[in-house]
């Protein structure tokens, strides 16, 4: 059974289409990049494999069933703007707070919950700042937190919208390491991301977007200019191209 | 006037109304300061403006029908709040903008309705900036019992109202109904506003859900403890501005008032980690390592 399964999925927002017969699947212990410019949807597909959003057309099938809600098996990682970082809450606190769905009304958290919360802070190591306000981490740090919200739920996907934006290099690289080996212990994870060095450099697979599928296929296998000029809507001389052939 | 001729006063069986505009006043301060820390944490002040200024009307209509004002404000602020929800669902118009349009409005509705009672001028100045007489003894038990309906529901959707003022898509990716729980909290802080008309007063009312609530942040990095002090800050502000205003015969709900700006002002400055006055003093503190 594939983790994720989407078929021939048509989404419209405000009337207007985003996402045409979108095709795409994964297996666990695969790394997905999803690259494309603005607007290409990346987002929008997102939210449409979480069932935040409609689709006209087509299903989203994980682990074989349809995604409902806080009960199916993904863990998300929005952007970092999207969680206010202001609030007066510790680390653990953020993390358990990925839980609060699956706790349901008026059950606080358990000695599960909080070895889960324990776990998924070991996995990202931020075990020794458990404690710390979000507040005062650093960017990377923030990125790792939100990692470990998800991871917290033990899902078997993790979707990730864009968490390389705003981070220097050396953070990029150390989360590209955690993403891949995030996968390797039997995840299924999808990453929309605008670096295409940590992209091509870190996925085991790449899928081209821009309202429809352009191409999906291994980093080595995508060396065709036309594909990138197609997707991004860049000129042949572009810097773009540059750079994905010599990654 | 000393402590003691206060307390002397408070037991003063001619003076009846004392102790009541008191306990009413304590009470109603603990709950807006509770409510007041979602308010401040998820930057929504505007919106409790609003719903102070929307209830106006209902106490209006009350007042001529002679009703309670309490159950009229209630009603005004709750329609108001479900408006307020249901409108900023349409992302066209902003939130801002629409409470904008409704904050006037509902006032505007209330001046024209007063005006048709006669003798309202009296009246209008009793809404606007409270007072400690004439509270009937009806209204201790609705207060009372209203404070602990709200710190109830407070108790039980706690967790949830953090997930949704952390991360609203979050929240959604993981179930969580977040336009009921907007509107509950909506909810919330019109009825903390409503028990706290009487004595604070229409205008200064936003003051009680705030003030306390703003302070309390800066002195705390925990939300438990905000939660905690918040209601302490604002119950002690009620006890002391009471105080102040029959020892000086000042207007009580601009009274308790200013001694909760005096508590945010002290806090400003003398925070023990993010005060102005505190970090001067202290060196810098060590940043976070990177990465």
């Amino acid at each position: 059974m594939r983790a994720l399964e989407i078929e021939a999925l048509d989404v419209d927002l405000g009337g207007r289409p985003v996402l045409r017969d979108v095709r795409l699947h994964l297996d666990r212990g695969e790394l997905v990049g999803l690259l494309g410019p603005n607007g290409a949807g990346k987002t929008t597909l997102l939210r449409a494999i979480l069932a935040l959003i409609r689709s006209r057309r087509g299903r989203v099938l994980v682990e074989g069933g349809p995604t409902r809600p806080g009960r199916s098996g993904i863990g998300y990682v929005p952007q970092r703007h999207e969680f206010s970082w202001d609030f007066p809450i510790s680390v653990e606190q953020a993390v358990m707070s990925g839980r609060t769905g699956r706790l349901g009304l008026l059950r606080r958290p358990g000695v599960t919950d909080w070895r889960a919360v324990g776990d998924a802070l070991d996995r990202v190591q931020l075990t020794g700042l458990r404690r710390r306000p979000v507040g005062e981490l650093s960017g990377g740090q923030r990125q790792r937190v939100l990692v470990a919200r998800a991871l917290a739920l033990a899902p078997s996907i993790l979707l990730l919208d864009e968490p390389f934006t705003g981070l220097d290099m050396p953070t990029q690289e150390l989360l590209g390491d955690l993403f891949t080996s995030l996968a390797r212990e039997d995840r299924a994870v999808l990453m929309t991301t605008h670096d295409l060095v940590a992209a091509v450099d870190s996925c085991t697979r790449l899928v081209l977007l821009n309202g429809r599928i352009i191409a999906d296929g291994r980093p080595a296998d995508l060396q065709d200019a036309d594909l990138w000029t197609q997707t991004f809507g860049v000129s042949a001389t572009s810097a773009l191209l540059k750079l994905v052939r010599a990654a | 006037m000393s402590i003691t001729d206060f307390l002397t006063d408070l037991f003063n069986p001619d003076l009846a109304f004392l102790p009541k505009a008191l306990a009413i006043a304590v009470m109603s301060s603990v709950v807006c300061g509770v409510v007041g820390c979602y308010v401040v944490l998820r930057g929504m002040a505007f919106i409790g403006d609003a719903v102070t200024h929307a209830v106006f009307p209902g106490i209006a209509v009350a007042f001529v029908l002679q009703g309670s004002l309490v159950l009229g404000g209630a009603v005004a602020g709750v329609a108001t709040a479900l408006l307020i929800a249901i409108f900023s669902q349409n992302r066209r118009v902003k939130e801002d903008s629409l409470i904008g349009v409704f904050l006037v409005a509902a006032f505007a509705l209330g001046i024209v309705i007063i005006s048709q009672a006669p003798g309202y001028a009296g009246s209008l100045q009793q809404f606007l900036f409270g007072s400690i007489t004439g509270i009937p003894d009806r209204d201790l038990y609705v207060v009372g019992g209203a404070g602990l309906v709200i710190l109830g529901l407070v108790l039980v959707l706690h967790k949830e109202f953090v997930a949704v003022c952390l991360d609203r898509e979050m929240s959604r990716s993981m179930g969580l109904p977040v336009f009921w729980l907007d509107i509950v909290l909506y909810v919330l802080v019109t009825l903390a506003v409503v028990i706290s008309l009487q004595t604070i007063g229409n205008i200064l009312v936003l003051a009680l859900l705030i003030t306390p609530a703003a302070a309390a942040r800066l002195l705390t990095d925990r939300l438990g403890v905000m939660m905690l002090l918040a209601p302490v800050i604002g119950g002690t502000s009620a006890l002391v501005g009471l105080y102040l205003s029959w020892s000086y015969d000042t207007p009580v709900g601009g009274t308790i008032v200013l001694v909760a700006t005096a508590v945010f002002l002290t806090a400003w400055l003398i925070a023990p980690r993010h005060g102005v006055l505190t970090r001067r003093w202290k060196r810098p503190m060590e940043e976070p390592s990177p990465r």
